[in-house]
């Protein structure tokens, strides 16, 4: 994908809040969190705003490695690769005892929501969000603008 | 439907009565810029009413009418004006003469679907699902997956790309939009809208020309025809021995064919995807036959690493610069073609130089085939100029290179020129009638100046719009028009700006969706 800046932060917060909000939203119940249903939800909406907003950062960072590329593409590996840092960075931010949120978070729901979320998200990118905004790629990857 | 007067003229000959097509241009048609009626009618010339005509027939004209038709926009409302049997003809013409096989690759991304305008699935999705073995269904996802870190980048072969032009061109019917002839000419009409000269095949119509009446025209001429550099155009005005001096872009098999009776030397003069693809042949030939070919390849720029600014290097090394497709990614549809949408006059000169000059895509095999031919000492590079081609003696070619401060003198059986395609647009007679009598201009690089929805600048007449794609647009708001993807970027730009007019509905997701299913479903629409 050529991504352009704004292409980017469209992707992160739409297609996050979008396909990783229904993606949570089915997925939350079956969730090992051990914890009510509202509770759970919870956890997996925040789980969710943590990725939109640690990620807008990180978008930023992506967007100035990708200068260094001669085609100023970001190839679809770097895609799914980037969910190793993010998803560590993201458990050590809700394992830190000083962060404001006090999160009750299992390993094995966390990792089971963010891999699966990150999958989802990944695989929509990879082709069917074509079918459905045809000139996304065309602009860099916005649907707006 | 509107028809104009028919004329048709009986006249005896020594074989019995033949019929001389009348309806033909008259000097004052042919001085006149805007037409009426009427002075077609004076000619003879038939008029018949169609709200679209697509000039040229290939792939361009596919890319249009598949989105159009797509759109919602009914066969009866389009015509394509060609004196091609399908779409893809000259394309497969030039893949073949320039050694691409059936099952070889292209320079060609995975997405990159002519036959499929949301590129979903991709060619390597569909060659994994076709496959019979395991591996086969593994090795094209790897590939894609993994691209262009841990390996080449996907490309499609060029029969599952003609396959699939063939089953979309049956689905959209385009067949029946087929009108079959040759263009002559576009001229705006007084009223609003364009007239667009056909002139017919013999024994299909009664008159020599037939005039199209549209609101709207597309032209997607493709190219105008071969460059030759100067000293090989001066070496065949001026030898009868023509046939050794070649363009890659046109049939030179006798070249392999006379390699394998008597040993040679080739020189190979350019160092794009033409020259490597003509390198492999020759390496081929000279492995599968045990001959003894000997290559020397002329660089006028000859490329040793790396090159350009931090931010603008591109891969380069052993002469050629590398990059995986015509132009780098972002030019389609990312931050560089964000970039020279921004661009007028000089800046965009400018924009276009910053892509570097011709390049090839760095494939494993051959880099290693030149390594071998380098070390086995029968491959050389050159880097100079050839200032002059002359007949040498035993049917040898004598070419003066001009290197650096010195002078180097070569001989060689046969001289391919694998430096482009590219010719001025004055050199096609369509292009050629619209600069002088329609309004078009040039752009900064020299072609045809279309707007970012690709009207042609300068050409509207009334409500009516006259859009370019392709070839002829190089040099404007979209690098890399000559591609697949440059060609269904054009398309989906002029079909939404054909929306706005009200002619065909635009994409959007629902609509797209629905007929994505009617794709994958190979239902004919």
């Amino acid at each position: 994908m050529t991504y352009s800046l704004a292409g980017r932060m469209q992707t992160r917060i739409l297609l996050f809040a979008g396909v990783g909000g229904i993606w949570a939203a089915l997925i939350t119940p079956i969730l090992p969190t051990r914890l009510p249903l509202g509770r759970s939800y919870a956890m997996a909406f925040t789980v969710l705003a943590l990725i939109i907003a640690v990620g807008v950062l990180w978008e930023l960072l992506y967007h100035v490695l990708q200068q260094f590329r001669w085609d100023k593409d970001w190839p679809t590996v770097f895609s799914l690769a980037a969910g190793v840092p993010e998803g560590l960075l993201l458990w050590a931010l809700l394992g830190t005892d000083t962060w404001f949120w006090d999160v009750p978070v299992t390993a094995r729901a966390f990792w089971l929501l963010f891999v699966s979320t990150w999958l989802v998200i990944w695989a929509v990118l990879a082709g069917p969000i074509r079918v459905l905004v045809v000139r996304r790629r065309w602009r860099g990857g916005r649907l707006f603008g | 439907m509107t028809g104009g007067r028919t004329m048709v003229a009986v006249t005896m000959s020594e074989a019995g009565p033949a019929t001389a097509r009348v309806g033909d241009l008259t000097q004052l048609l042919i001085d006149t810029d805007v037409w009426s009626e009427q002075l077609l009618f004076d000619a003879g010339i038939p008029i018949l009413d169609v709200p679209l005509v697509s000039v040229g027939g290939g792939l361009g004209s596919f890319a249009l009418l598949d989105h159009l038709r797509i759109c919602g926009v009914r066969c009866e409302s389009l015509r394509v004006l060609t004196p091609l049997t399908t779409p893809w003809e000259s394309f497969a013409y030039l893949t073949r003469v320039s050694q691409v096989r059936p099952g070889d690759r292209l320079r060609s991304d995975s997405s990159a679907c002519p036959d499929n305008l949301w590129g979903f699935p991709s060619y390597a999705l569909r060659e994994a699902f076709e496959a019979d073995t395991v591996r086969g269904f593994l090795t094209p996802l790897w590939q894609v997956l993994t691209e262009p870190l841990f390996g080449e980048h996907y490309t499609p072969q060029l029969d599952q790309v003609l396959h699939a032009l063939t089953r979309e061109h049956r689905r959209i019917r385009y067949p029946e939009m087929v009108s079959a002839g040759q263009v002559r000419m576009v001229r705006r009409r007084q009223e609003g809208g364009y007239f667009t000269i056909l002139t017919t095949p013999e024994a299909t119509s009664a008159t020599k020309r037939i005039a199209f009446r549209s609101a709207y025209v597309h032209l997607a001429v493709g190219y105008a025809g071969l460059k030759f550099l100067p000293d090989l155009h001066a070496f065949r005005e001026s030898n009868r021995s023509s046939s050794r001096v070649v363009n890659a872009y046109e049939p030179h098999e006798h070249v392999y064919d006379q390699l394998r009776r008597r040993p040679g030397t080739v020189m190979v003069r350019g160092s794009g995807i033409m020259a490597s693809r003509v390198l492999q042949r020759l390496i081929d030939e000279r492995n599968t036959h045990g001959l003894q070919t000997r290559i020397v390849h002329i660089f006028g720029n000859y490329v040793s690493g790396p090159d350009g600014p931090r931010f603008m290097r591109r891969p380069g090394g052993d002469g050629f610069a590398y990059q995986a497709f015509d132009d780098p990614k972002a030019v389609w549809g990312g931050q560089l073609r964000d970039r020279v949408r921004r661009t007028e006059g000089a800046a965009r000169v400018q924009f276009y130089d910053s892509l570097g000059s011709t390049s090839t895509p760095y494939r494993k095999r051959w880099h290693s085939q030149l390594a071998d031919a380098r070390s086995e000492g029968w491959y050389s590079s050159v880097v100079g100029e050839v200032d002059a081609l002359d007949a040498g003696t035993d049917d040898l070619i004598s070419a003066r290179v001009q290197t650096g401060d010195s002078v180097l003198m070569a001989e060689a059986s046969f001289v391919v020129d694998c430096t482009g395609l590219q010719s001025d647009i004055g050199e096609q007679r369509i292009l050629a009638d619209l600069l002088e009598h329609t309004g078009a201009a040039r752009n900064p690089l020299g072609r045809l100046d279309v707007e970012p929805s690709f009207e042609v600048r300068g050409t509207r007449s009334g409500k009516g719009r006259l859009y370019a794609s392709g070839a002829a647009t190089h040099g404007g708001y979209l690098p890399g028009v000559d591609t697949f993807v440059g060609l269904q970027i054009s398309a989906q730009e002029i079909a939404d700006d054909l929306a706005a007019e009200g002619f065909g509905r635009r994409l959007g997701p629902v609509h797209s969706a629905r007929q994505w299913l009617r794709w994958a479903n190979n239902t004919v629409i």
